[in-house]
Parts: C-alpha cells; structure tokens; sequence
C-alpha cells in the first residue's frame, strides 16, 4: 500500500491506495473535485524527497506528500 | 543550525546565543535579518504549520552551500501563533567577509520564500486563513494536475 498525505492547508485525512506509479494517483484523485486546484498547485514528493516526473515508480509502504504554495517568514 | 520554536521568537536571546556560539570562529561578518508581523488588512497575527522532514533537507542543502563559501547559516521559525509586532523568522550569515554574507542572506531569504515546505495562515477573528495569494507553488508543483 501506498500512504498519501496532504500538508499544510489541504484539509483532506491521509490515505491509502493500491498503486504503482504517479500516474495512477494523479487519475485517482482527479476524481475527487475538492481536490482539483491543489493538484494543480502542489509539490509531490515521495518518501520526503520531491518529485518532478509521473513516471515516478511507487514501492509497497512509500509515502507521498502533496505540498500546496508555500510562505514562510 | 535550524531551530523551530512554538510561538513567536525571543528575537534578543537568540540573536545574543548567535553572536556567542560563533565568537570565537574567526568570522568578520554576522548579518541577521528579522521578519517581524506587520498590522495590515485587519490582522491579528500569523499562524504557521511546517512539514518538518522536507524543511530539514531542504535547509541541509543551504547549509553544504555555506560550507563551501566558507560561511555558515542558522535560521529560527516559529510553528503556530505569532501575534502583530511579535516575530517569526530569523535567518543570519557567519562570513569571514562581509560580501558572502550579504549576498547569501539574500539568496538564501528568496529560495526560502519559495521553497521552504512552511504555510502561513492569517488570523482573523480567532480563525486560521491561509494566505493563498501571498503564498508561492513550489518549482515542479502541477503535476498531479496534468490531465492525460
């Protein structure tokens, strides 16, 4: 299983999904329209590195992070 | 050296344990800058949540950076609720020169604005509003929004 989780503002519980790759999650939570402009604005990063590629491959226990714009300071 | 604090940050006391710990480094220069929350558009504050593990790396990279201009950087922030006048953020250079620090700080400050997995929400009436449209996509944000 792949635990994804949602930072910041993105109030949205963690889940749990049976894929493989990026590409798989990105049709995934497409369907899901509450989520449609953090997709469009968030970082990915897989086990707390970021990613820049949907063909990114996912192994049973990653972790994916979706990170909305940021503002420190 | 990163450090995180809840609440806002005793600005003196840390610039002071700075200034202390690199005394005797042989550095020329120590430039700080201090972000402090400004009253404007009602305000009451500033709330702040931070995706620590990212932070972490992401400041590790800096520091290698520092490291081979023969600088070093440290840097405070706040988690939580800072009120107006109270301070948040403070980042500062060690240089054995003044022009590696100044212009480190400067970079450094930019690439955390748009870099550092940090989110600021204004406080309005007891309530947390992420600023959005202050806020910036991390380089590489959208992919998951790519419809194919």
């Amino acid at each position: 299983m792949i635990q994804v989780e949602f930072l910041g503002p993105i109030q949205k519980e963690p889940l749990e999904v049976n894929i493989t790759n990026l590409n798989e999650l990105a049709k995934l939570l497409q369907n899901d329209a509450e989520l449609t402009q953090w997709l469009e604005n968030s970082a990915v990063a897989v086990n707390d590195a970021l990613v820049s590629s949907l063909e990114h491959p996912l192994k049973d226990g990653d972790k994916v992070s979706l990170l909305p714009p940021v503002c420190g300071g | 050296m990163l450090y995180l604090y809840d609440g806002s940050l005793d600005v003196p006391k840390i610039l002071k344990e700075w200034y202390e710990q690199e005394a005797k480094s042989n550095y020329g220069a120590y430039i700080p800058f201090v972000g402090t929350v400004r009253s404007e558009d009602g305000i009451d504050g500033l709330s702040f949540d931070i995706y620590e593990p990212i932070l972490g790396s992401w400041f590790a990279s800096w520091q290698q950076k520092a490291k081979e201009k023969g600088a070093v950087i440290k840097m405070a922030h706040s988690k939580g609720d800072v009120m107006l006048h109270e301070s948040s953020y403070i980042a500062a250079v060690f240089s054995p020169k003044r022009r590696v620090a100044l212009e480190f700080i400067d970079a450094f400050v930019e690439d955390f604005k748009a870099s550092a997995p940090i989110w600021k929400y204004d406080l309005i009436d007891g309530k947390r509003v992420y600023a959005l449209e202050r806020s910036t996509a991390i380089a590489g944000s959208g992919i998951l929004g790519v419809k194919k």
